[in-house]
């Protein structure tokens, strides 16, 4: 525990990206070479509104510092109407995590389509410089996993 | 017990650069269930395959994780390769540590760090994979095309032409819709029954093409290979087979008031008619509101005189069922009704009138047999004033907001042929923007300022005044002269704005697609899907997507046809698996899941469940049609009970995820 | 005072027109104006406020409401020329009504309660 408060703070970001846009859109980032820290790690989904509000909770329980979720832009879903869904349910989550003490900072949505390359490692850099700002989030965190690091 | 194999792609030195691979799958071997792990060159090349698969055999492998570049690139490839060794192609992960990991990082003990984790995200998620099917499902080889107007038709004859059966259901009493109404086309001013009606004859002499004309749908079952449908055949109190055709009953038939919808109202026709001369089929309709049999049952008079004994006063509708492959929606337009626009005062003036109406009024076949005549005295109209944009772009709420696209075209054509026709007449032309992109468009609408000297005048027409002395004042302003005008018309045209034919409301409601609120139906994508609809199966033609002109329709009737004949020629469709599934003990049929899907996937069923000791209970529980769900995962968020969820994306899989990325 | 103010003043999207003149089109007053209604309209979407405030239309607008009927893209012109209408007749802190003013305009029929009211309205 003293050991890791020393240590510069690298915070866990888990980026949950919708398959048809924003993963596509990350890769473009690969493919273009523009960097983005390496602790924000991509978890692919079929669409935005696969995401569950209990993934983004288990993300907080199980240690991470900050949770981005990446649709299609409103209008573009390849579902239709998929990130309306989870426009309105994030918006939800996010005001009843903000009430639990969890800074709305940690959480973000953002609409990120396949063409931008450019713009998901600017998102990207941007959120990490942001969690990093706020420290380590230990509101929702799991003592008994705090307690194996 | 699990027995996963992980293979790491150098990629050349695209991962191998910025990620030790030699460390990573060293590390990973460590890992609970990894039985076997390595790393290659090329993990795509023929030489990369072949190390996989002799893995899976030789270590009887259950599972495999690949870390190389994005799924999106060779998760196929890695599939294959698998189901080529006896492992089922959906126990492969790929972790994406090209893109994702060691193009974008530098620090290579950083990027050999995340390459690890994502790896491990990656076997996590494989250990809760299970096998999955591609579902198969027959094709009806039939196609079902709903409307019979120049898209109909068009789709029908390019589908019948690839050898397979179509048929149109067409809510009229023949086919030909619109077109068959408008008296000349844009930009080449041919004449537009010319082009359509050998086309309605073809498909009346095709064999594979079955044209149901005065039918309706009643309803649609099934899903895309797979549609059930129910036709009503209106009663037409004529034999179509018997039905010759002849007329001599339109000759005798003594209720001639009916209103000639054919004609936009403006002349009346029997209770008995044909609705124009070249009508597919070529067969009678009785009017059951004009009819004086129908109504007071003393008449008769046309029974007396069909030769063919074709007419039949005890018809009732009829309902048949059919089976279909493919669906495709082509039911047209309407001009929008003129209430909520007083200030042409179309309700009070005879003189007044829609592009439509004079359209029917410059047809040879039209009330005036082609002489341009006012309808309120039947003289030559002298000063004629079109008004574009009349509901067009409005956004006040008494029209619509959307550019109904064909007006600038037609109101340049009937300017022009007006001019042709009668050189002495005065045209003049209210105008906010003239568009006319397209082939020749621009160089046609051109010709009728240049050539014709048609009077286009840049404004807006405020008020129509009905005169004493018959003529109409048309006042409005010319913008560019900053000046009011008023102009004393023979006659007003109104360029009106179209809508999508109210009936497809209810028809998207049947084939559960989508429809904006404007009442066009929606494409799956606007650019690159243009022609399907987003439920699998359902395609559009024409102007129930969005406004276009003739040409336009045509194209997108041929492409629709492409599509129908590119799913029609499949013995079966693979489904795939990655898709909704519901626990059928956790759901307590709440409909949640139904209402967020866009697909329509989600029916319910009831089903008995044992509830021990011999007893049963009958429950309404979610069952979603592996055919129809495209896997989005909505509806798995959705449920309240957590009964539903994603297969290949479950929740148990994404949780794992999220748990390996966070462990420090 | 900028354009800023005159759009919240008059509150209505200048930026929706489409040019179409329907506004001007019916204006009965249209002949006794400088500049017209649609021309409210667009000066003011392009902040042409000077020209607008010395514009002799404000006094012929009948506030008849013609042109907010008939606009199709539901913007409200006259709401235009009564939001510079009101800026003129109102300059805030300005004395309405001076008493040099009063000679020229003094008429024996006028009762002298008007101009002690007119002295109380129009005086700060």
């Amino acid at each position: 525990m003293q050991e890791v408060e020393n240590k510069e703070f690298i915070p866990t970001i888990v980026a949950f990206c919708c398959n048809w846009c924003s993963y596509a859109g990350a890769d473009l980032a690969g493919t273009s070479r523009l960097e983005y820290p390496a602790n924000v790690k991509i978890i692919r989904v079929p669409c935005s509104c696969r995401v569950n509000p209990m993934f983004i909770l288990k993300a907080f329980q199980s240690g991470a510092d900050g949770v981005i979720l990446c649709g299609c832009h409103p209008g573009d879903c390849h579902y239709m109407t998929g990130n309306y869904y989870t426009r309105r349910r994030m918006s939800l989550l996010f005001s009843f995590l903000n009430y639990l003490g969890i800074e709305k900072e940690r959480t973000r949505v953002e609409w990120v389509s396949a063409a931008e390359g450019a713009r998901f490692s600017m998102v990207m850099n941007d959120f990490a410089a942001k969690i990093k700002e706020l420290g380590e989030n230990k509101r929702l965190q799991d003592l008994r996993i705090k307690g194996d690091r | 017990m699990q027995r996963i194999g992980v293979f790491i792609c150098w990629c050349g030195s695209n991962i191998a650069a910025t990620v030790d691979v030699e460390k990573v799958s060293e590390v990973i071997k460590q890992e609970k269930g990894v039985v076997f792990a390595t790393n290659y060159q090329y993990m795509c090349s023929e030489n990369g395959q072949q190390i996989i698969k002799n893995a899976i055999k030789e270590y009887n492998l259950t599972g495999i994780v690949i870390g190389s570049c994005s799924p999106r690139m060779h998760e196929a490839t890695f599939r294959k390769a698998a189901q080529a060794a006896g492992l089922n192609p959906y126990m492969v992960e790929v972790a994406n540590i090209r893109e994702h990991c060691s193009w974008i990082h530098k620090d290579r003990a950083e990027a050999t760090e995340k390459a690890i984790i994502l790896v491990r995200t990656a076997i996590a998620k494989v250990l809760l994979n299970t096998p999955l099917a591609e579902g198969e499902s027959p094709v009806t080889k039939r196609a079902l095309v709903i409307g019979g107007g120049i898209a109909g038709i068009q789709t029908a004859l390019d589908i019948a032409e690839a050898g397979f059966e179509v048929d149109i259901v067409e809510k009229n009493a023949t086919i030909g819709g619109r077109m068959a109404q408008i008296d000349k086309t844009f930009p080449t001013l041919d004449c537009s029954a010319c082009i359509l009606t050998p086309k309605m004859v073809d498909c009346a002499q095709n064999e594979k093409i079955d044209i149901l004309s005065y039918s309706e749908i009643e309803s649609v079952q099934g899903f895309v290979g797979n549609f059930t449908v129910t036709i009503r055949k209106k009663a037409r109190y004529v034999d179509e087979n018997k039905c010759t055709g002849c007329k001599v009953c339109m000759q005798y038939c003594p209720s001639k008031k009916g209103l000639n919808e054919f004609n936009m109202n403006m002349n009346t026709r029997t209770a008995i008619y044909i609705p124009f001369a070249q009508a597919i089929p070529n067969v009678a309709v009785i009017d059951p509101e004009q009819c004086i049999k129908l109504k007071t049952g003393k008449c008769g008079v046309c029974k007396l005189k069909c030769s063919a004994g074709a007419i039949n006063y005890d018809m009732k509708d009829e309902f048949i069922e059919r089976k279909y492959g493919a669906i495709v929606v082509a039911t047209g337009f309407k001009p929008i009704d003129l209430d909520n626009f007083n200030e042409y005062a179309y309700k009070d003036s005879k003189d007044v009138i829609t592009s439509l109406e004079l359209e029917r009024l410059m047809n040879a076949a039209g009330p005036t047999n082609g002489v341009l005549l006012r309808p309120s005295d039947n003289a030559h109209p002298k000063d004629i004033t079109f008004i574009q944009c009349v509901g067009s772009r409005d956004v006040s709420g008494c029209g619509k907001p959307y550019c109904s696209k064909i007006c600038c075209m037609y109101t340049a054509k009937h300017a022009m042929l007006i001019r042709e026709k009668y050189p002495d007449t005065r045209v003049h032309v209210f105008y906010i923007d003239v568009r006319t992109p397209g082939k020749n468009y621009d160089e046609f609408y051109r010709r009728a300022v240049e050539q014709y000297d048609v009077d286009y005048i840049k404004g807006m027409v405020g008020k129509v005044f009905p005169m004493a002395n018959g003529k109409l004042l048309v006042q409005g302003s010319n913008l560019l002269d900053n000046e009011q005008i008023f102009i004393e018309s023979d006659l007003v045209v109104l360029a009106t704005a179209i809508e999508p034919e109210p009936s497809v409301r209810k028809i998207a409601t049947l084939l559960a697609t989508s429809i904006d609120t404007n009442n066009f139906l929606t494409e799956a994508h606007p650019k690159l899907r243009p022609v399907e609809s987003p439920t699998a199966g359902i395609y559009l033609a024409g102007v129930c997507q969005g406004p276009r002109d003739i040409p336009e329709t045509v194209s997108m009737a041929s492409a629709c046809a492409a599509k129908v004949i590119g799913l029609l020629v499949k013995d079966k469709l693979k489904t795939n698996p990655c898709i909704a599934l519901t626990n059928e003990n956790m759901c307590n049929g709440c409909s949640q899941c139904a209402n967020v899907c866009a697909y329509g996937a989600i029916s319910y069923i009831e089903k008995e469940f044992r509830l021990g000791g011999g007893k049963t209970e009958v429950r309404r529980v979610s069952y979603v049609n592996p055919a129809v769900c495209q896997g989005c995962g909505a509806c798995t968020v959705t449920c309240p009970s957590g009964a539903i969820d994603l297969k290949g994306f479950s929740s148990k899989q994404i949780m794992s995820e999220v748990e390996t990325i966070c462990k420090k | 005072m900028d354009k800023n103010d005159f759009l919240e003043l008059a509150n209505t999207d200048v930026k929706k027109c489409m040019k179409c003149g329907k506004c001007s089109a019916r204006c009965p007053s249209f002949d006794e104006m400088d500049i017209k209604p649609h021309q409210f309209v667009s000066y003011l979407a392009e902040g042409k406020i000077d020209k607008l405030l010395v514009s002799k239309s404000i006094w012929t607008c009948l506030s008849c409401l013609a042109c907010v009927e008939r606009c199709p893209r539901g913007v409200a012109p006259q709401s235009v020329i009564e939001a510079i209408r009101d800026t003129v007749t109102r300059k805030a802190g300005a004395n309405g009504l001076s008493a040099e003013d009063i000679p020229p305009i003094l008429d024996d029929d006028v009762p002298q309660q008007l101009l002690v009211a007119a002295y109380r309205k129009y005086n700060k």
